[in-house]
């Protein structure tokens, strides 16, 4: 079983958002769709200093099996993006919402926020898949 | 609705991700394809491959039957065991299917197919084994486990009867024998060493549970085929198929042209096509920065397209992308293939990449 932690946000391509204290927010790919996917072998994240928007395809993480998009959760301009992944694209398998996290942004627009889904929501949402 | 092999149960007790492949209900991975992957190249897997198709061929004329029905030519195999590799043709030169064929007695031979093309293959075979004489034999009876890795032999030769063991070791590479309920064979689809093993379909679980008991481990469909990949061999589907020849899929050294007075399906297609020259060829492509490669890319040299890649992936042993293409014959030494709109730059070398668990490429 997925694991899906509370505290967070979720969109319904398997994004995850997590709103720091400073106001900026780190995103990540879920525990699903890190199972789905399978191993990971390479990850491209957005350019640092770049904007992105919600809905928009702004990474790619690349699995043994297939490249997928990830899609932006949240708009504002990228201000870090996790270095580590580039020697280590299994952090995203390992500890998907932790280490493995993809880049954090400077939100541009929190009510974006409140379109996303929580814990409870995803969990249906992913229950709903697998069926 | 898939078919299950008889080792379902052992599939689902060991965790594997189980996904439909070709109408089969066939593990993926058990948890990490990367790690069972490494586990074949330096130890000892086993694969599950009882979805393929064991036809068995009996009658007096089979050999002439073969001799017209494969590209390559059966008349090589002179020792009972013996196992050669073909493709079976259409007129026009298009691949129905590769397989392994074995030679067990001047009036038996023995051919392994792909699941996925199995009830195509059956039909064609049957079409022209009728008027032959042939006697044509589906093995749905028996299932198949392949052994694969430095350790592989090692550890199958501990369970087996000590008559089985003794013929096992005695077996040439690309041979099988019969012996005491199972029928051995020194072949594979890895690039390393082992066995495939044909066992009754009862008795599949408790070799499975034998092996695993040797410490071999079970490896999914994903590792198979980064394997493959790797060890430079063709994917039926992926690298040719009905549209293709051997000529242009990297199998030339498949097709028996000699003798010419042997009339093989799909001689003419081939002759034809060899004597117009200037054929694709297939080559091996390894990615110099981070991606991966996969089927389906655009290969390009000097702005141009030249070909495209039919098998992609990342190989867990040398730690870089890797593919197979099809491309025109001018390709040499560097091309790009593009990924995203974008060329990525790749060395172009001879397959297979890795063999034995070493790189057979130079990586500097």
């Amino acid at each position: 079983m997925a694991e899906i932690p509370s505290h967070l946000k979720f969109s319904r391509s398997h994004e995850w958002v997590e709103v720091l204290d400073d106001g900026t927010a780190r995103v990540g790919i879920t525990d699903h769709a890190q199972e789905l996917l399978g191993d990971m072998v390479f990850i491209e994240v957005p350019e640092c200093g770049s904007e992105v928007s919600a809905g928009d395809e702004c990474a790619v993480v690349e699995s043994v099996k297939a490249a997928s998009d990830v899609y932006s959760p949240v708009s504002g301009e990228v201000v870090e993006v996790n270095e580590e992944l580039a020697d280590s694209p299994d952090l995203v398998n390992h500890h998907p919402y932790g280490d493995g996290w993809l880049y954090r942004v400077k939100l541009s627009d929190d009510a974006e926020l409140d379109d996303l889904l929580d814990g409870d929501g995803y969990a249906e949402l992913v229950a709903d898949e697998d069926h | 609705m898939t078919i299950s092999t008889p080792l379902l149960d052992q599939h689902i007790a060991a965790g594997g991700k189980m996904v439909d492949f070709a109408g089969w209900e066939m593990p993926l991975h058990y948890g990490s394809q990367i790690e069972e992957h490494h586990a074949v190249r330096r130890d000892a897997g086993m694969f599950d491959v009882s979805h393929m198709a064991v036809v068995d061929l009996r009658g007096a004329g089979v050999r002439d039957f073969l001799r017209t029905l494969l590209a390559n030519d059966v008349a090589k195999l002179k020792t009972p065991g013996k196992a050669l590799y073909s493709c079976m043709l259409k007129e026009d030169g298009g691949v129905i299917d590769d397989l392994i064929v074995y030679f067990l007695a001047d009036d038996f031979f023995r051919l392994v197919v792909n699941a996925g093309t199995r009830d195509k293959d059956l039909a064609w075979i049957r079409r022209q084994a009728a008027p032959a004489g042939v006697e044509v034999v589906e093995r749905r009876d028996l299932a198949m486990i392949a052994v694969q890795g430095p350790h592989a032999r090692e550890k199958a030769d501990k369970v087996f009867t000590p008559a089985q063991c003794r013929a096992a070791q005695a077996l040439k590479v690309f041979s099988g024998v019969e012996s005491e309920g199972l029928f051995i064979a020194r072949t594979g689809y890895t690039g390393e060493e082992g066995y495939e093993i044909m066992v009754d379909a009862a008795d599949a679980p408790g070799l499975w549970q034998v092996l695993l008991a040797q410490g071999v481990r079970p490896i999914g469909l994903g590792a198979r085929d980064s394997l493959r990949l790797e060890a430079g061999m063709n994917l039926y589907g992926s690298d040719m198929d009905e549209s293709t020849t051997p000529l242009v899929s990297g199998l030339s050294w498949t097709v028996a042209l000699e003798p010419q007075t042997r009339d093989f399906t799909g001689r003419c297609a081939l002759e034809a096509q060899r004597d117009q020259g200037n054929l694709q060829k297939v080559v091996g492509l390894v990615l110099q920065g981070r991606g991966v490669l996969r089927a389906h890319q655009k290969v390009v040299l000097d702005g141009k397209t030249v070909g495209e890649t039919t098998s992609g992936g990342f190989s867990p042993s040398l730690n870089k992308s890797i593919a197979l293409a099809r491309v025109e014959a001018c390709v040499a030494d560097t091309c790009q293939v593009e990924v995203r709109g974008k060329g990525l730059d790749c060395i172009v070398v001879k397959p297979p990449f890795v063999r034995h668990g070493k790189a057979c490429i130079d990586l500097d």
